[in-house]
């Protein structure tokens, strides 16, 4: 189990990636797998996110190392809507647009987010849920437009499409680091961003950027592409489908029956 | 055994599926009703999205509907002539509802005109089908039997426009069947239903069809008027799922021989008052989420 990580870590560091910033310690990471496909009977997945900190010299005194992980789904402009008691009935009223919402996101830390990030660096690398969302604002005559992000916020997190995943993030002799990520069964096809970020003292020291490609693949991918590519011929599929099956059934009873 | 559906993009327990393709069946085999009314709503419940839920169950009644019509066909209890003038209607209707469930989806209230058809259709529907099995209970009961009156003459037959439909021995005119082939057409875009519950009684009360081909002739039109439906959901909204429409067709399928049989345990006025009782039940479950405060407020939705 080891070995072949440890394979892949030589892998990445003799690649060399070029990481951010000129720091005395470099982040290398990989993934258990950077491609994710989902089939007929695709249930959600677990991804394991492991690396290493490359350095020099000896690891620095002062504070702790701590890591930081996002994973980050295709982002996509939602609506979210609040209901209202309009004559007796429950409905939608008021509609917020939110211009950028990512699909999946999950934040891993190896300690407590405050101590392992500060506000400022939450804000240049937009690490945490709430910063990951972009939205310019409710439209005027709404009423706690707050409410609304923090609605999207609640409802992905019961589903398991948002995670704040404190304390995950193993660290080991402060130079090797591994989690797993959950992902769930209704997930959306795309890129998903993960980033590595290495903090000392809520201070980002060093990141590393990688992705995993999520798709559609066989009869998922076939339908799905038909549907959207040839909706009359999808159309006609479906209801020939239909006949046919509506056919064999009354045709099989009558079998049945003689 | 979870399956993931490429469009309405959930993973679902395919078993679950079946088992309600099942039940459904099992209800229109014993009831002789298509079973779309229940089958939309059932599939909200398992979360699947309204729009994909009334798509994909136009095109599993096409199955269903296949099915009744070839035993109706071969018992010539089909009104060919009345099928075509219900379904001119039909089709017209159909076009004008995606028109109007499209125009709503946009505004974000698709839902609440889904569950407000459900509510007030079934509620109507349900309370004349349990008002009237319980007089025909107490009938049943007096000496003498029932006397039933038929082939009244009212507003319809004063139409200008008359058609003479032969399988059904009528001299009427065509304007009360497209207005009523135009009704159902509405209802099965929006609702996902063929519509039956609604044409049937219809044809029988305001019409005055026999009954021997009352459900022949409206199976008749639902075939095509949810075909129809189906291929325009298919083109204008992409939501009819197949996959889904497969696992519901072929539960639908065992069921409904299987309902048939029980169907023949039982009498025909107890039949009918379960029904009965069936339909406000699920239209008491979608006016309460009406009614009381939801538990969760917000709702997320596509901008498109």
């Amino acid at each position: 189990m080891i070995l072949p990580r440890l394979i892949a870590l030589a892998c990445i560091a003799a690649l060399s990636w070029p990481a951010s910033g000129t720091a005395d310690e470099q982040v290398v990471a990989g993934l258990s797998q950077n491609r994710i496909s989902i089939t007929a009977n695709f249930d959600g997945t677990e991804i394991l996110i492991f690396g290493a900190v490359k350095r020099d010299a000896p690891a620095p005194d002062g504070p702790p190392l701590e890591v930081v992980i996002t994973v980050e789904g295709p982002d996509e402009a939602v609506a979210v809507r609040r209901k209202a008691r309009w004559a007796a009935i429950w409905l939608n009223r008021d509609s917020v647009e939110i211009d950028s919402a990512p699909s999946f996101y999950a934040v891993s830390t190896s300690g407590p987010l405050r101590a392992a990030l500060s506000n400022t660096e939450d804000l240049r690398h937009a690490i945490t849920i709430k910063r990951a969302i972009r939205s310019v604002g409710a439209p005027p005559g709404i009423d706690d437009p707050k409410s609304f992000t923090e609605a999207l916020i609640r409802i992905r997190e019961a589903v398991g499409l948002y995670q704040l995943n404190e304390g995950t993030v193993r660290i080991t002799e402060e130079t090797l680091f591994e989690t797993r990520v959950a992902l769930p069964a209704n997930l959306v096809e795309g890129n998903y961003e993960v980033r590595v970020f290495l903090t000392r003292g809520g201070r980002i020291a060093n990141s590393f950027k990688t992705a995993i490609f999520v798709q559609k693949v066989g009869l998922e991918r076939f339908l799905f592409t038909l549907a959207h590519e040839q909706p009359l011929l999808y159309g006609l599929l479906s209801i020939a489908i239909a006949i046919l099956a509506g056919w064999a059934a009354s045709a099989a009873f009558r079998q049945f029956k003689s | 055994m979870q399956i993931y559906l490429p469009i309405a993009e959930v993973s679902v327990n395919a078993f679950l599926l079946l088992g309600l393709g099942g039940i459904v069946g099992l209800l229109s085999g014993m009831f002789g009703v298509g079973g779309g009314f229940l089958i939309t709503p059932l599939l909200f419940f398992v979360g699947i999205p309204p729009a994909v839920a009334v798509a994909t169950s136009a095109n599993q009644i096409v199955a269903s509907s296949i099915s009744g019509v070839l035993a109706h066909i071969r018992r010539r209890t089909v009104d060919f002539r009345m099928g075509l003038v219900l379904l001119a209607g039909g089709l017209l209707g159909s076009l004008m509802g995606v028109q109007l469930f499209n125009r709503l989806r946009e505004l974000g209230q698709v839902d609440l005109l889904v569950q407000l058809s459900y509510v007030v259709f079934l509620g109507i529907i349900g309370a004349l089908m349990f008002a009237e099995s319980l007089t025909a209970i107490a009938r049943a009961r007096r000496p003498g039997g029932a006397r039933p009156r038929r082939r009244r003459h009212n507003w319809v037959h004063a139409l200008p426009g008359k058609m003479k439909f032969r399988t059904s021995g009528l001299y009427i005119s065509v304007i009360p069947p497209l207005m009523v082939g135009t009704l159902v057409g509405v209802l099965a875009a929006i609702m996902g239903v063929g519509g039956g519950f609604i044409m049937v009684p219809a044809m029988i009360y305001l019409l005055g069809m026999p009954t021997k081909v009352v459900i022949g002739t409206s199976l008749f039109q639902i075939i095509f008027v949810t075909a129809f439906t189906t291929l325009l959901h298919a083109t204008t909204n992409y939501t009819v799922d197949m996959l889904l429409a497969l696992l519901l067709i072929v539960g639908g399928v065992i069921g409904a021989q299987v309902g048939t049989r029980l169907g023949l345990l039982l009498r025909a006025e107890q039949l009918r008052i379960l029904l009965a009782a069936l339909v406000l039940l699920v239209c008491g479950k979608l006016a309460f989420d009406l009614l009381v405060r939801p538990a969760e407020l917000y709702s997320i939705g596509s901008t498109k």
